[in-house]
Order: structure tokens, then C-alpha cells, then sequence
């Protein structure tokens, strides 16, 4: 299928199914690829579209993905990264459902605490933390107490 | 944690204590202090004490308060002889000691590792100290030894002096004494400031404070001194360190302008930031605020175990 004509001259590509996350933090997008494992998804194509002018936020990254959709726990990890992201599923060039990323007051088992002295990087047991801002998104570990900014809990 | 449902309960941090449940600790304590019959209280129960690192004034004073109260005590005091040393995993060790004993005492140098361990047994931990973490039975007894001395915990105006970067003291008394309305005065070097975090907690909760570098700017205000070690291994220049070790030591003839209620604390041990000379004045608490350690250990054990509520 061939792209709307009407369709406007955007700097990031539009994709004909897949998903779009908009108003990630400015230069975070590698970030949001990383954690989603998107650089290894086969032959979709990935966009990027890193520092781009935003009303909103002055600067914010956009990432495009192609033949993907995002899974609960998937959403869960953009919130560490972009709390603020807005999620769009494309069908057909179109936005077929609009997501914004809900911010958990806990995520469980999810990530590595930056600290190596905590115990849950000497034991067998999974990484917990509690949310105690939301802007700017700070956590606490369950287990070493110690408080760290979203992009710094190693997914 | 809710207040009177303390019993089977662990002791992990102090961030998990309301207000209400910190005045309820104290009230136990300070009831305790005055009991004359209260060496039967824990008769038959057994603490065990994981000390997975050496710390023989905790220990001490743990098993001091156990067996005040008649209690027995079991356990070990030096890790090497700990099968962790064999790369038995924390959850096995403590299912294995649960099955010896009433209530655990742990302590150890990896942070979280009592909420772990309380989290793999039925019977109540009690932390007593977890690397930089927390050491909630220092804190109730920083709290005890405040109100005694002052009557009351509300309002009170306290600077910390020394290391407020590291200081794990320091970091858990700021925000124990948050439910009090207290004003703080934070006074270090530069490179060991309190670490920003708390004092943006601080700033939510509207607490007055202030930042200063000389503690003869704050002495004729504050309540209580609170004195911390400055621990040569925190600066990477030996240098730096030369700069800042003789700046925070207290003198005697630094007192004169002291309020008369005004009490010196230090979680002990020191080493040279309060001279000798202040020992004997008034101003000096610190060896009493060890000995309040008792009371409180006895609070917590006595609770936890249900003998008193
Ligand atoms: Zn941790």
C-alpha cells in the first residue's frame, strides 16, 4: 500500500503499522530502543528522530518501530525512561489507538539496582522499586533504600 | 507498620515507621526503663545474633537487653566462621536459624540483606545494621535519648556536624525526626554535604533548614549537637582530608554561648571530633545515649516477641 498523498512532510518517516513513541525526554530515544530490544527486531525498521523541536517540552526524541506493538510489561519500562511518552498504534498509516504511559507506584522484578553493594545484586532475588516523585521520576529500591533517577536503574 | 500490631513483626528501617509507631517504641521503652520486674519478661525465648560483620557495642548491647529481660542468646560474631563464607545463599542460612531460635538479630555489610532475610521466615529480624542502609535501633535510640533529654521530640532544633554525605546516622535521624517538626541545621565541609535528596524530602515537607560550614554559627541556637565521625577513607586526597580533620573537632571553650538544655550526641565510637575536655560539662551526652540503647533493644524485643503491647 502506498502512503496517503495528504500525508505531511514529517523529519520522522511515517510507518505504515507498527508503533510510535512521542514525547520521549531529548536524547533518551536510544535508550527507549534498548530497553525495548528494538535494534533487534529482525528487519523492522526502526526510526529515530532525536532533539526534535517540541512545544511542549522545547526539545524531545520520537521512535518509530515498524511491525510492533507493545506489550504491558513493555509499557511498564518506557515509564522508567519517558514518563511522559505518548504511545500511538499505526494501522495503515493511521493512529488506530492512542496509549499514554501509565507511571506504576511499584515496579517489580523489573531491572538492576545501580548499587552493588544492595542485596539483591549478591542474591537471588529480583529488583523492586517504589516510586517517590513522578516528575522527575525517582525511585527507591525495596531492599538498599537507596533513591536513583529513572535512566539510571539498569533495565 | 501499625501501631500494636508490632508483635511477629520485623525491624528492617526506620522509613517504615509512622510517627504514631515511633511514640509508641519510645512509650515501651521509657516504660521498661522504669519497671522493676522485667527479667522474666522473655523467659525460655531465644535471639539469635547473625553478625555476617564484626560490631561488638550492637551486639553487646543487643544481647545485654535479651538477657536482661531473662531471654537466652545464640548466634555468631564473626562471619568467617558462618557457612556464607561457603556460599550458603541468606535464604537457606535463615531458615536454618529460624529453627533454633524466637527472633533474629542481623547484621550485615550488604544493604537490604535484613529485609531479605525477613522476608524468607516467619520469625521477626531485626536489623541491626546494614552497610550504609539502616540501623533502626540506633535511631529509636537517638529519638529516646532527644526526648529524655529535652522532654519533648516536637520543635526541636538540631545541627549535625561532620560527615553528612556518608553519615547513615545522620540520613535516618533527619528523616525519623521529619514527623516531628524540627528545624535542622546541617553543618560540614563542603565535599560531605547532606546528600540533595533529603533535603528536597525536606523541602516537600516544609522542615526549616540550613546549610553552613562553621558550627559556631548555629551553637547558641540549636538543642542538640549531633556530632559524626569524618572517616579519613571517605576522601580519595589524602589532602582533602587534612583540610576538613581539624576543623570539626568540638572544644570546650567552643560551648559558652551553648543553650543550658543543649545536649552533645555522637553514635560513638570517636575518634577525636569531641575533645576530652567536654566530657565533663553538662553539655556531654554521649555515653548516656549508648546506654539508651538498652531500653529500646529491650522495646523492640519485647514487642516483637508479644510479651508487652
Ligand atoms: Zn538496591
Amino acid at each position: 500500500m502506498n502512503p496517503p498523498k495528504n500525508l505531511k512532510p514529517y523529519k520522522v518517516y511515517a510507518i505504515e503499522k507498527g508503533t510510535v513513541i512521542d514525547h520521549i525526554p531529548a536524547r533518551k530515544a536510544l535508550k527507549v530502543i534498548e530497553i525495548l530490544r528494538a535494534n533487534e527486531a529482525g528487519d523492522s525498521i526502526v526510526t529515530l528522530g532525536i532533539n526534535m523541536t517540541s512545544k511542549k517540552m522545547g526539545h524531545k526524541d520520537v521512535v518509530k518501530i515498524e511491525n510492533k506493538e507493545l506489550t504491558d510489561a513493555e509499557l511498564n519500562k518506557i515509564a522508567l525512561i519517558a514518563p511522559d511518552a505518548k504511545i500511538s498504534k499505526i494501522k495503515n498509516f493511521k493512529v488506530v489507538e492512542k496509549m499514554h504511559v501509565v507511571v506504576p507506584d511499584t515496579f517489580k522484578n523489573i531491572g538492576t539496582c545501580p548499587n552493588p553493594l544492595c542485596v539483591t545484586r549478591n542474591q537471588k532475588v529480583g529488583a523492586t522499586f517504589y516510586i517517590i516523585y513522578k516528575h522527575p521520576l525517582k525511585l527507591k529500591c525495596h531492599y538498599c533504600e537507596r533513591v536513583f533517577a529513572g535512566d539510571e536503574v539498569v533495565l | 507498620m501499625v501501631t500494636g500490631g508490632f508483635k511477629g513483626r520485623s525491624i528492617i528501617s526506620i522509613a517504615d515507621f509512622s510517627r504514631e509507631d515511633i511514640e509508641y517504641v519510645l512509650a515501651i521503652a521509657k516504660r521498661l526503663e522504669g519497671m522493676k520486674k522485667k527479667s522474666g519478661l522473655l523467659r525460655d525465648r531465644i535471639m539469635a545474633t547473625l553478625f555476617f560483620e564484626p560490631s561488638t557495642r550492637t551486639r553487646l548491647s543487643f544481647e545485654s537487653a535479651m538477657e536482661s529481660l531473662g531471654g537466652k542468646v545464640i548466634g555468631f560474631a564473626d562471619p568467617n566462621v558462618s557457612s556464607y563464607k561457603k556460599g550458603e545463599s541468606l535464604y537457606d542460612t535463615v531458615r536454618m536459624v529460624e529453627q533454633y531460635c524466637d527472633v533474629i538479630v542481623m547484621r550485615h555489610f550488604v544493604e537490604g540483606a535484613p529485609r531479605l532475610a525477613a522476608e524468607s521466615t516467619t520469625k521477626p529480624v531485626l536489623n541491626a545494621g546494614d552497610g550504609a542502609n539502616q540501623h533502626p535501633s540506633q535511631t529509636l535510640l537517638d529519638l529516646y535519648t532527644i526526648q529524655k533529654t529535652q522532654g519533648k521530640l516536637k520543635g526541636v532544633k538540631v545541627a549535625f556536624v561532620g560527615d553528612l554525605k556518608y553519615g547513615r546516622t545522620v540520613h535516618s535521624l533527619t528523616i525519623a525526626l521529619s514527623h516531628f517538626s524540627p528545624t535542622f541545621f546541617f553543618v560540614s565541609p563542603p565535599s560531605l554535604r547532606i546528600p540533595s535528596y533529603y533535603l528536597e524530602d525536606l523541602r516537600q515537607k516544609k522542615i526549616p533548614y540550613k546549610e553552613c560550614e562553621d558550627v559556631m554559627e548555629v551553637m547558641r541556637q540549636v538543642d542538640i549537637l549531633y556530632m559524626t565521625r569524618i572517616q579519613q577513607e571517605r576522601f580519595p586526597d589524602p589532602a582533602d582530608y587534612e583540610k576538613v580533620k581539624n576543623v570539626y573537632i568540638l572544644k570546650k571553650e567552643m560551648l559558652a554561648n551553648a543553650k543550658v538544655n543543649m545536649k552533645i550526641l555522637h553514635p560513638l565510637p570517636r575518634v577525636n571530633e569531641i575533645s576530652t575536655d567536654v566530657d565533663t560539662t553538662p553539655y556531654a551526652y554521649y555515653f548516656q545515649q549508648a546506654g539508651n540503647g538498652i531500653p529500646i533493644r529491650q522495646a523492640l524485643l519485647a514487642l516483637v516477641l508479644g510479651a508487652l503491647k
